[in-house]
C-alpha cells in the first residue's frame, strides 16, 4: 500500500441553491518523500479534493489513507497552505508562525520553540520581517508565511491549494525556486493543486490531470522525467518536460471537449 | 485658502451662524418663552465659565453636574459591556443557544428606557440602582448583536487554521475567534456607549437625581429655559465627546 491513498472519493457539495456533484470517484496513491502535483482547470474540484485530504470535509463515498490510517479529521500530520488570506492578520509573522511550532511540538521547552520558529522563518527568508503583520507584507511574503507555517507543523504530507495562483508571475517564479530549494533540503512529501502547468512541471515528480467537473477525476499520472536538483533556466528546452506537457496539455483538452 | 481647507473650516462655521441666526429669529416671534441666544450666554456664563461650582445639590457647575452624569453612565455602561459581551459571543458560538435566546432579544431591545426605569425603582427601591439597570438593559443591544454577528462572520479559513492545529477550545478562543471579532465588537461598545449616554437623560429626569439631565428636568420646573438650552448643549457635546474616542480605540483595532 502506498504511503498516502485516496479512493475512489466521491464528494456532491449541497446549498440552498442546489447539489453539484463535484468529485466522481477520484483516486491518487503517493510514496513517502515524493512530490505530486494535481493539475486541472479553476473550478474544476482542486480545492475539494486537497480539503477531503485535510480532512476539513469529509468525504461521501471512498476513502483516504495515510500511512496506514484512515483520514477522519483535520490535523498537522496534513498541514496545508491555503490559496490566500489564512495568515491570521492580528499575529505578526512570528506569532503565525508560532502559533502551528506551539501546537505540534506542545512538549518541548519554550526556548527551543522559539528556536524552530525562528528556522522556519530563516528558511522562507523572512527574517527581517520577523516582526511585521500579514498588512506590512506584499503576497510573496504572505505566501512564505503560510509556508513557514506548514512546514511548521511537521507534516506527514504537506497540502498545497494553488498557494502561488494569487501572485504576479515575477513573485510566483521567485516563490517557485525557493520552494524547490526548501523542498531539496527538506525532502517532505508534497501535493500541490495548481492551473498552473509548467509549474507542476517545475515542482513535481508525478502529476494527476483533473478532469474539469462536474464529477471530477483524476487522469493517470504523468511521469516527470527531468532529474533533480532542477533549474528553470534549462528546464524549457529538454525534451523530458516537453512531452510531459504535451502529456497534460492533450489530456486538459481532451477532456475540455468532452466535458463542454 | 485652499478649497478643502475652506469647506472644513469655513462651512462648518456658516452652519452654525446659520442656526444661531434661525434661533434668534424663532425666540423674536414664534416661540418668544425660548431664550435667545444672547440671553441664554448671559443667564449660563457662571455655570460654563465656573464648571466646578457648587452652590446646592440641584445647582452646580455644568462639568461638575455632567461628570455626576458620566459616573452614572459609566457603572450602567460597564455593567452592559460585562453582561452584553458574554451573551453575545455565547449567541455567536452557540446554535442551541441562540436559538434558545434570540427571540427574547429581538423581543426585549425595542423597549424604551422609560419603560425599564419604572421597573428599576420597583426591583431596586431607590433611584440609583435603578437608573443604572435602566442604562445597562438599554445600552447592552448594539454590543450583544454586533459580538454574536463578528463571531458568526469570521471567515471560515481562520477557523480551518485551528482545526488543522487541533487547537484546544480555549486557545481557539482565545488566538483565533476573539481576536478576529473584535473589530465588531468594538463597533458593539461604541454604539452602546452612544444610547448609554441617550438613556441617561431619561433616567436622570424621570428619577431627579443630581446630573445633566436632572439639572435639565429641575430647571424647565423652576421655569429657567435658558438652562435647558445649556443643558441640551452640554449633552450635545460630551456625547460628541466620547463618540470620538470611541472611533479612535475603534480604529486601532481595525487597524491591527
Amino acid at each position: 500500500m502506498a504511503y498516502l491513498e485516496v479512493r475512489d472519493v466521491h464528494k456532491t457539495h449541497v446549498s440552498p441553491r442546489g447539489a453539484s456533484h463535484v468529485l466522481g470517484g477520484a483516486s491518487l496513491a503517493l510514496e513517502d518523500g515524493e512530490f505530486v502535483a494535481i493539475v486541472g482547470y479553476s473550478g474544476s474540484g482542486k480545492t475539494t479534493l486537497i480539503s477531503l485530504i485535510a480532512g476539513l470535509i469529509r468525504p461521501d463515498h471512498g476513502e483516504i489513507v495515510l500511512d496506514g490510517a484512515l483520514v477522519a479529521g483535520p490535523g498537522p500530520e496534513r498541514g496545508i497552505v491555503f490559496q490566500q488570506y489564512s495568515l491570521l492578520p492580528w499575529m505578526t509573522v512570528r506569532e503565525n508562525v508560532a502559533l502551528a511550532v506551539d501546537a505540534v511540538d506542545a512538549g518541548q521547552p519554550a526556548a527551543a520553540r522559539g528556536r524552530r520558529t525562528e528556522e522556519l522563518i530563516a528558511l522562507v527568508n523572512l527574517s527581517a520581517a520577523i516582526g511585521k503583520r500579514p498588512s506590512e507584507l506584499s503576497g510573496g511574503m504572505r505566501q512564505r508565511v503560510a509556508v513557514a507555517r506548514g512546514l511548521a507543523m511537521r507534516p506527514k504530507v504537506l497540502l498545497m491549494d494553488e498557494p502561488f495562483s494569487a501572485l504576479d508571475a515575477l513573485t510566483r517564479a521567485t516563490l517557485q525556486d525557493e520552494l524547490l530549494r526548501i523542498w531539496n533540503e527538506q525532502r517532505s512529501t508534497v501535493i500541490l493543486v495548481t492551473n498552473d502547468v509548467d509549474e507542476a512541471i517545475l515542482l513535481a515528480d508525478r502529476i494527476y490531470p483533473m478532469t474539469p467537473g462536474p464529477g471530477a477525476v483524476l487522469g493517470a499520472p504523468i511521469e516527470v522525467g527531468l532529474p533533480r536538483p532542477r533549474e528553470r533556466r534549462h528546464m524549457s528546452l529538454a525534451p523530458a518536460y516537453q512531452k510531459a506537457r504535451r502529456e497534460i496539455v492533450e489530456f486538459l483538452r481532451g477532456c475540455r471537449r468532452v466535458g463542454a | 485658502m485652499t478649497s478643502t481647507r475652506l469647506s472644513k473650516v469655513l462651512l462648518p462655521l456658516l452652519g452654525l451662524a446659520l442656526v444661531l441666526l434661525v434661533w434668534t429669529a424663532l425666540s423674536q416671534t414664534v416661540a418668544t418663552d425660548l431664550p435667545s441666544p444672547a440671553k441664554t450666554w448671559a443667564e449660563s456664563r457662571r455655570y460654563v465659565l465656573e464648571p466646578f461650582f457648587k452652590d446646592g445639590e440641584m445647582n452646580q457647575g455644568i462639568l461638575r453636574l455632567a461628570f455626576y452624569s458620566l459616573v452614572r453612565v459609566g457603572k450602567g455602561y460597564l455593567l452592559a459591556l460585562a453582561i452584553g459581551t458574554p451573551v453575545g459571543f455565547l449567541l455567536g458560538l452557540s446554535r442551541p443557544f441562540r436559538e434558545t435566546f434570540d427571540p427574547i432579544i429581538q423581543f426585549l431591545r425595542p423597549i424604551s428606557p422609560l419603560a425599564w426605569l419604572p421597573l428599576g425603582l420597583v426591583i431596586f427601591r431607590q433611584s440609583e440602582p435603578a437608573a443604572v439597570f435602566t442604562i445597562a438593559l438599554c445600552a447592552m443591544w448594539p454590543t450583544v448583536i454586533n459580538t454574536a454577528m463578528g463571531v458568526s462572520s469570521i471567515s471560515p479559513d481562520y477557523l480551518n487554521v485551528g482545526r488543522v492545529l487541533k487547537l484546544s477550545r480555549w486557545k481557539m478562543l482565545t488566538k483565533i475567534i476573539v481576536p478576529a471579532s473584535l473589530p465588531y465588537v468594538f463597533t458593539g461598545y461604541r454604539l452602546s456607549l452612544g444610547l448609554a449616554w441617550l438613556v441617561i437623560v431619561a433616567a436622570e429626569m424621570l428619577t431627579g437625581t443630581p446630573g445633566v439631565g436632572g439639572f435639565l428636568w429641575q430647571e424647565y420646573n423652576s421655569l429657567v429655559y435658558s438652562h435647558i438650552i445649556l443643558s441640551v448643549l452640554t449633552i450635545g457635546a460630551i456625547g460628541f465627546v466620547l463618540d470620538r474616542l470611541m472611533s479612535v480605540v475603534e480604529a486601532r483595532f481595525k487597524a491591527a
